[in-house]
């Protein structure tokens, strides 16, 4: 099969290969580093499918193309990064207000204001709880590789559809910026339920109306109830994760995305010492991992979270755990040379540990 | 026994929301008799705006999708690219699209996009309670400015249809009144036109709609119906602003 040719890539190409593979039809977006590689890409292949590219006046109006897009049903996407996701936040809120699927691709950058164009994870709080207003959710994947990139990206258009709700895949910029060899699988679909909802004309027939205005009397909260019910059985089904040497572990270091590789080399070092230390990276934000932390707590009482950041899932993991479980934190905000190096990580786990 | 006048059939047979007096329904009822008489409802897809006019899947029988404020010109550019054989059309007063949403139309009606926008000036923000509006006329008083506005501070009224015209991706733009029969004639013509731009995919098309509100104006409706011919139609001026292909 010709498409199973490894293919040497970056990561933000991962994305944009991976979103044609699974049918993708209209991408709008605007320009910020470090995510450009993904309209630049699909202003350049989109068209070849029949699909729609258009770089639109700001990040508020590519969302809101994006919102309009998948009103009619079809499969649809952008992608930014900081200040543009910031401005997408009304937008995503309506969509899951209206029970829209998308995918929006966060290359995070570090913050807050124009920031710097460094890999960062102090947007996690923004992606993970609801990053605009009205109390939501979306989906949220945290690849750690170039694979993963491609790979997540085709899970997150499937799972968006599967649930009506806007998923995310949140990625850093080192991770779509760096180049790793790649099998880009082809797209399998999975059984979907069909877009009875969408707005295609009423043919005569019914109408349909995609919205997120609720006044009449008690209407408004049984939509957040029945969001809730979803967002529950999203945590009991698709909640995924990866543990690497945590059978034995004494202790366990939680951490995702590309700090999960650093952490990954360090629990490498500590082994070859003979510490027992372990990973645990989430690779499901979004619902977030809880019952393999409360499982794995329960047996390994000492934990620590390394983030990009002064402490966002930090939080997550300290409401995860077994309650007689010690949670400590390690964070580099981010910024220019604040990437940790493996050394860097080793040292705490030692300080943990000895 | 003929009967001479009915219900647009693309209209619902409902109670109307709208105050007394205003607008709304009038052009309601003339964007239904437009899509009636090309036969599209069916389909056609509106993009609901943020206003008064919030509620237009309850009165005519098409599919909608609701737009955040302003943002209806970029929701119908994501609806007709994703859906190039669809009609699409956008309805929004002057708040949402003159000052929040300035960006979106602009840069719609820039790229040419296939859709037929309606948009509905009363001078004012009506679904907020009366608040000035990019479209509030000079001296003008609401609940944000109770002594008038004032053009030194505030800046003078958008006249959108001119503006727009000046943008090469327009093909048709044209400025409405329904304060009268005559009016209402020519009004139903333009908006017939601005669908037929579409149908015959010859361009973006622009609609501005001269409307009273009476509410926020504190008139009732018969002296509302007379300021539109006494103070905005002399500011704002009725016409055919562009029609490229001379539909
Ligand atoms: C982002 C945002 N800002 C403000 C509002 C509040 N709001 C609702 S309707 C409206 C103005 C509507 O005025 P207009 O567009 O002129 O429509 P009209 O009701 O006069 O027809 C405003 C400011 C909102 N819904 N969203
Ligand atoms: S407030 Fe004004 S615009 Fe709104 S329905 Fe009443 S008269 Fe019409
Ligand atoms: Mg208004």
């Amino acid at each position: 099969m010709n498409s199973l040719k490894k293919k040497f890539v970056k990561g933000n190409e991962a994305v944009a290969m991976a979103a044609i593979e699974a049918g993708l039809r209209c991408y709008f977006g605007y320009p910020i580093t470090p995510q450009s590689d993904i309209p630049e890409y699909l202003s350049r292949e989109l068209p070849k499918t029949g699909g729609t590219f258009i770089q639109a006046e700001s990040e508020i109006a590519s969302i809101n193309m994006v919102l309009g897009a998948s009103a009619t049903g079809v499969r649809t996407m952008t992608s930014s990064s900081g200040p543009g996701i910031s401005l997408k936040q009304e937008g995503i809120s309506y969509m899951a207000g209206s029970e829209l699927p998308c995918v929006i691709v966060d290359i995070m950058r570090s913050g807050p204001g124009l920031g710097g164009i460094d890999a960062s994870q102090a947007d996690y709080h923004q992606a993970t709880k609801g990053g605009g207003h009205g109390g939501y959710r979306i989906i949220v994947l945290a690849p750690n590789s170039v694979q993963e990139m491609y790979d997540l990206t085709m899970l997150a258009f499937d799972l968006s559809d599967l649930y009506r709700i806007p998923a995310m895949v949140l990625a850093d910029s080192v991770l779509g910026q760096m180049k790793e060899s790649i099998t880009p699988n082809p797209y399998i679909a999975i059984p979907l339920p069909s877009k009875g909802w969408a707005v295609r004309g009423t043919g005569g027939g019914k109408q349909n109306i995609v919205k997120s205005l609720y006044l009449g009397d008690g209407e408004m909260e049984a939509f957040h109830w029945k969001m809730h019910a979803r967002y529950k059985e999203l945590a009991e089904k698709e909640s995924r994760w990866e543990e690497y040497e945590t059978s034995d572990a004494d202790l366990v270091i939680a951490a995702f995305g590309v700090t999960s590789r650093i952490a990954r080399t360090a629990v490498e070092m500590a082994r070859a010492e003979g510490i027992k230390v372990g990973l645990f990276r989430p690779i499901t934000l979004f619902p977030f991992p809880e019952k393999g932390i409360a499982s794995l707590s329960s047996r390994c009482k000492r934990w620590l979270t390394v983030e990009l950041s002064t402490g966002q899932m930090v939080d997550d993991v300290r409401l995860s755990v077994a309650r007689d479980a010690e949670v400590s934190f390690y964070g580099r905000p981010p910024g220019m040379g604040s990437l940790p190096t493996p050394e860097e990580l080793f040292n705490q786990i030692k300080k943990q540990i000895l | 026994m003929t009967q001479l006048f009915s219900r647009p059939s693309s209209l619902k047979d409902v109670q109307t929301h709208f105050c007394p007096g205003c607008h709304h329904g009038s052009i309601h009822s003339l964007v239904a008799r437009a899509m009636d008489s090309f036969g599209i409802a069916g389909e056609t897809i509106g993009c609901a705006s943020v206003g008064c006019s919030v509620f237009l899947y309850n009165y005519f029988h098409i599919d909608v999708v609701e737009s955040p404020h302003g943002r209806a010109p970029a929701v119908a550019t994501g609806v007709k690219r994703a859906r190039p054989d669809r009609i699409v059309f956008s309805y929004q007063g002057d708040g949402d699209l003159a000052a929040i949403g300035t960006s979106e139309i602009i840069h719609a009606a820039n790229r040419g996009e296939m859709i037929t926008v309606i948009f509905v000036n009363n001078t004012t923000y009506g679904m907020t309670g009366g608040q000035m509006a990019p479209t509030t006329m000079p001296g003008q008083k609401t609940t944000t400015s109770p002594n008038g506005r004032n053009v030194v501070n505030d800046g003078k009224p958008f006249r959108m249809a001119e503006l727009l015209s000046n943008l090469d991706g327009v093909a048709y733009s044209a400025r409405i009144a329904v304060n009268s029969p005559k009016n209402i004639i020519q009004a139903k013509k333009a908006i017939k036109t601005a669908f037929q731009y579409q149908v015959e995919k010859k361009g973006f098309a622009f609609i501005e709609a001269l409307a009273a509100c009476p509410t926020n104006w504190g008139m009732n409706p018969l002296v509302a119906n007379e300021r539109v011919g006494n103070e905005m139609i002399p500011y704002f001026p009725l016409g055919v602003f562009k029609n490229n292909d001379n539909l």
